[in-house]
C-alpha cells in the first residue's frame, strides 16, 4: 500500500503520480490522508489502481475516472465521479449535486445520500445510492442506469431519454417525459446485479422503475412549455 | 372619374417598412404550423460592424512600411498564461467550433487540411472529435461543451487545447436543436442517443453553476491533462467587461467572445436576431477588462462574429483582440452556398447566398449535412486547398493593412489607426468619428 499525504506534497503531485501508473503497475494500492475537502481529487486516472481517499473531498473527486476504484471514506463535493468512462466509485458518506453527471460508463456507489441532479445527463454510467437522491435527478440521462434505494426528489428523469431508473422508496415527482415503467425480469436480473456490485442489501422486488415516455424524442409545438 | 378607369393616374404598391415581405411571409408561416422559425447561420439583420470603421494610413504623422518587401509579421501565440504547452499560429485566424453532426465529415476534414495548410488550429463542436478530424488538424482545440456528447479524457488529451464553451455569439444564454433528420447511426452513437431524434444541446453546464465553480472545472481539466493544454473560456457577446473579468478571474489562458454576427447549426430565428451584441461593441469591453486587470495580452482574446476578410480581422486586431476566429466564412470558403448548386437551392424553397436550413440536412453543397450521397460532394482536399487560400488572402489583406498603419507585426496594430464613419460604431468601437475627435460618451470635438 502506498500512502499519499495530500496535505504535505499537494495535488498536482498526487494526481501526477495517479495517472503515471500504467496498466501493468505493480503499485496498485493507494491510500490518500488528509484530503481535507480538497477539490480534483483521483481525477483522470486510467490504470487498474485502488485508490482509497481518507476523508471527506471537495468537487470533482475521481473525475473522469478510468479503470481504476476510488473509495471515498467520506463524503463528497459536487460533481463527484463527473463525466466516469470505466472503474468504479465508492463514497461512504453522501454526494453533493451532480455526482455522476455526464458518466459514460462504470459504477459510482454513494452509501448515503445524493443531492440535486444526481446523474444528470448520464450518458451510460451505473449510479446505485443508498439514500435519497434530491430534485431534477437523472435530467437529461440519456443512457445507463439509476438506482435509488430511498427516496427521490421532485422531477426526477425529467427529459429523460433511455437511461433507466430504478427507486424503492417515494418519488416526489416525476420530471417531463419520465413514467412508470413495467419491471420486468430482465430489469429484476440488472437490478440484483448492480445491488451486488454495490454491495448494498435490498431487495428489487421492492423497487419501481422509471424511464422514458418517448413523447419527447422529436419536436413538437404542443410539448412546449 | 369612373373606379375602374385603367388609364387614371394611379400610386404604385408601396411595401411596408415594418411589414416587409420577408416579415409578412414568416406571419404567414408562423400561422400556419404554429412552431416558431429554426434555422442555422448568424444574423442577417444589419448591425454595425468592421465596415464602418477605416483606417489611418500613414503620412506624414506616422511612417509607413513598404508593401510586400518589409516584413509584416503575423505569428501569434495562445495560452501563455498557464499551459505549458502554449498554441503557437502562423496566422491569427482561427477555425471557430463546428460539430460533426451539424457538419459532414467531409467538411470537418476540409476545415482541418485547409487550417493546417494555414498554420492555424481548427476546432471540434457539440459531438465530440473524430479521428479525421485530430488527423488532419496539426492544431486542435477541443471544445468542451454543455451536452458533453462524446467528451471523453482520451479526446481530451489529445488535444492542443480545450475550450470550455459558455455560449456562443448567435444565442448567449441557448442550447442547441439537432433536429432528427441529421442523427446518422454515426452522429447517433457519438453522442449516445437513439437514431432519428432530435438531440437538445444544453444551455448551462450540467456540473457547475457559476464563476466559482468554474474556477474549479479548470482546475479538474488541467488536472486531468497535466497542466499542458491552454483552457479557453467562451462566451457569447452579451456583458464582455464582466464575462471576460469572470472568465479571467476562473483562470482563462485566452478568452474568446463571439459577437451576434456569429453563426449556429440550428437555433431559433428570434434568438439569432435578438439576443447578444454586436461583434464591434464588444471588443473594446473585453480588452478594457483585460486591461483593468493588468491581463492585456497576458490572457489572449479571440475574437469571433462575422468576421469575413482581412480588414476585419485587422480591425479586431487594432481594437485589442490578439487573434480572430472564423466560422460561416469558413463554410462559404469551402464551397457553402455556392451558385453552382443554385437550382438545387431553390427546388429548397432558397437561393444560393441564403440558404440556412442547415437543421434540414439536405445542404446540396454537402457541408451541413449527414446525407452521404450529398455529403460525397464535397472534396476535403480541394476544399482544404480553398480554405487555405482563404485564408492566406486574409492574412496578406491584414499585412497590407498594417504596413500602411506602419507596423511590422498585425498586432501592433492599435485603435489610433482607426476611425469611424458613423456616430454608432464611433461609439462602439471607443474610436473618434471621422474628421473628429469625438468619441460618444467620452468628450473630444
Amino acid at each position: 500500500m502506498q500512502t499519499f499525504d495530500l496535505e504535505a506534497n499537494g495535488l498536482r503531485a498526487l494526481n501526477e503520480k495517479l495517472q503515471a501508473q500504467a496498466q501493468n503497475t505493480n503499485e496498485t494500492a493507494w491510500s490518500v490522508v488528509n484530503p481535507r475537502g480538497s477539490h480534483a481529487i483521483a481525477v483522470g486516472l486510467d490504470a487498474p489502481i485502488e485508490v482509497t481517499v481518507n476523508g471527506s473531498t471537495g468537487y470533482y473527486c475521481a473525475g473522469m475516472n478510468q479503470q481504476a476504484t476510488v473509495h471515498v471514506k467520506g463524503n463528497v463535493g459536487p460533481g463527484a465521479a463527473e463525466n466516469m468512462m470505466s472503474g468504479k466509485v465508492v463514497v461512504e458518506g453522501d454526494a453533493s449535486q451532480y455526482a455522476g453527471a455526464t458518466g459514460h460508463g462504470g459504477l459510482l456507489v454513494i452509501k448515503g445520500n445524493a443531492s440535486s441532479r444526481c446523474g444528470i445527463s448520464m450518458k451510460g454510467i451505473d449510479i446505485v445510492v443508498g439514500g435519497n437522491v434530491g430534485h431534477m435527478s437523472a435530467f437529461m440521462a440519456q443512457a445507463g442506469h439509476m438506482v435509488v434505494c430511498g427516496d427521490a426528489g421532485d422531477a426526477l428523469g425529467d427529459s429523460i431519454y433511455e437511461a433507466k431508473l430504478f427507486v424503492r422508496g417515494a418519488v416526489k415527482s416525476l420530471g417531463a417525459d419520465c413514467v412508470e415503467k413495467e419491471m420486468r425480469t430482465e430489469h429484476i436480473a440488472k437490478l440484483t446485479e448492480l445491488l451486488a456490485a454495490a454491495e448494498i442489501d435490498a431487495d428489487p422486488n421492492d423497487f419501481k422503475r422509471y424511464g422514458s415516455a418517448r413523447q419527447l424524442y422529436n419536436f413538437n409545438i404542443d410539448n412546449a412549455y | 372619374m369612373a373606379k375602374d378607369d385603367k388609364t387614371a393616374p394611379q400610386t404604385l404598391p408601396r411595401y411596408s417598412n415594418t411589414f416587409t415581405p420577408e416579415v409578412n411571409a414568416e406571419i404567414r408561416r408562423a400561422a400556419a404550423t404554429g412552431i416558431y422559425d429554426i434555422r442555422g447561420g448568424g444574423a442577417k439583420r444589419k448591425v454595425p460592424h468592421f465596415d464602418d470603421l477605416v483606417f489611418l494610413g500613414a503620412s506624414m504623422s506616422r511612417y509607413p512600411l513598404e508593401g510586400y518587401r518589409e516584413k509584416c509579421e503575423t505569428s501569434v501565440t495562445l495560452g501563455t498564461r498557464f499551459a505549458k504547452k502554449p498554441i503557437e499560429l502562423k496566422i491569427p485566424i482561427t477555425i471557430a467550433g463546428m460539430s460533426f453532426g451539424a457538419l459532414s465529415a467531409q467538411a470537418k476534414e476540409a476545415l482541418g487540411r485547409g487550417a493546417t495548410m494555414a498554420g492555424t488550429s481548427t476546432t471540434t463542436g457539440d459531438g465530440g472529435m473524430t479521428p479525421e478530424e485530430r488527423g488532419q488538424s496539426e492544431r486542435l482545440v477541443y471544445q468542451y461543451l454543455p451536452s458533453r456528447y462524446g467528451m471523453n479524457p482520451v479526446d481530451l488529451r489529445k488535444a492542443d487545447a480545450i475550450e470550455v464553451v459558455v455560449g456562443q455569439g448567435a444565442k448567449p444564454g441557448g442550447g442547441g436543436m439537432l433536429l432528427g433528420q441529421k442523427i446518422s447511426d454515426r452522429v447517433a452513437e457519438m453522442r449516445t442517443l437513439p437514431k432519428g431524434i432530435d438531440q437538445r444541446s444544453a444551455c448551462r453546464h450540467p456540473d457547475w453553476t457559476g464563476p466559482d465553480d468554474l474556477e474549479i472545472k479548470i482546475l479538474e481539466l488541467r488536472e486531468i491533462t497535466g497542466w499542458e493544454k491552454p483552457i479557453y473560456v467562451k462566451v457569447g457577446a452579451a456583458r464582455p467587461f464582466f464575462d471576460t473579468t469572470l472568465a479571467v478571474k476562473a483562470g482563462a489562458d485566452v478568452v474568446v467572445i463571439d459577437g451576434m454576427q456569429g453563426g449556429t447549426a440550428a437555433t431559433q430565428d428570434v434568438f439569432i436576431e435578438h439576443v447578444g451584441i454586436p461583434t464591434l461593441a464588444c471588443i473594446r469591453e473585453a480588452v478594457a477588462a483585460l486591461q483593468e486587470l493588468n491581463m492585456h495580452r497576458e490572457v489572449q482574446l479571440i475574437v469571433s462574429g462575422g468576421i469575413r476578410s482581412g480588414a476585419d480581422v485587422a480591425k479586431a486586431l487594432a481594437l485589442g483582440a490578439d487573434a480572430v476566429s472564423i466560422g460561416t466564412a469558413a463554410m462559404v470558403a469551402i464551397g457553402d452556398n455556392d451558385p453552382k448548386w443554385e437550382d438545387e437551392y431553390q427546388a429548397l424553397g432558397s437561393t444560393a447566398g441564403a440558404y440556412d436550413d442547415w437543421h434540414e440536412g439536405k445542404d446540396p453543397a454537402g457541408i451541413s449535412t449527414q446525407d452521404p450521397e450529398l455529403a460525397k460532394r464535397l472534396d476535403p482536399v480541394e476544399a482544404g486547398r480553398r480554405l487555405n487560400n482563404y485564408l492566406k488572402v486574409m492574412t496578406l489583406e491584414a499585412q497590407t493593412l498594417a504596413r500602411a498603419c506602419g507596423k511590422n507585426h498585425v498586432n501592433n496594430l492599435e485603435p489610433e489607426d482607426l476611425q469611424a464613419l458613423t456616430v454608432e460604431a464611433a461609439a462602439m468601437a471607443k474610436v473618434p468619428l471621422a474628421g473628429t475627435t469625438w468619441i460618444p460618451g467620452q468628450g473630444g470635438m
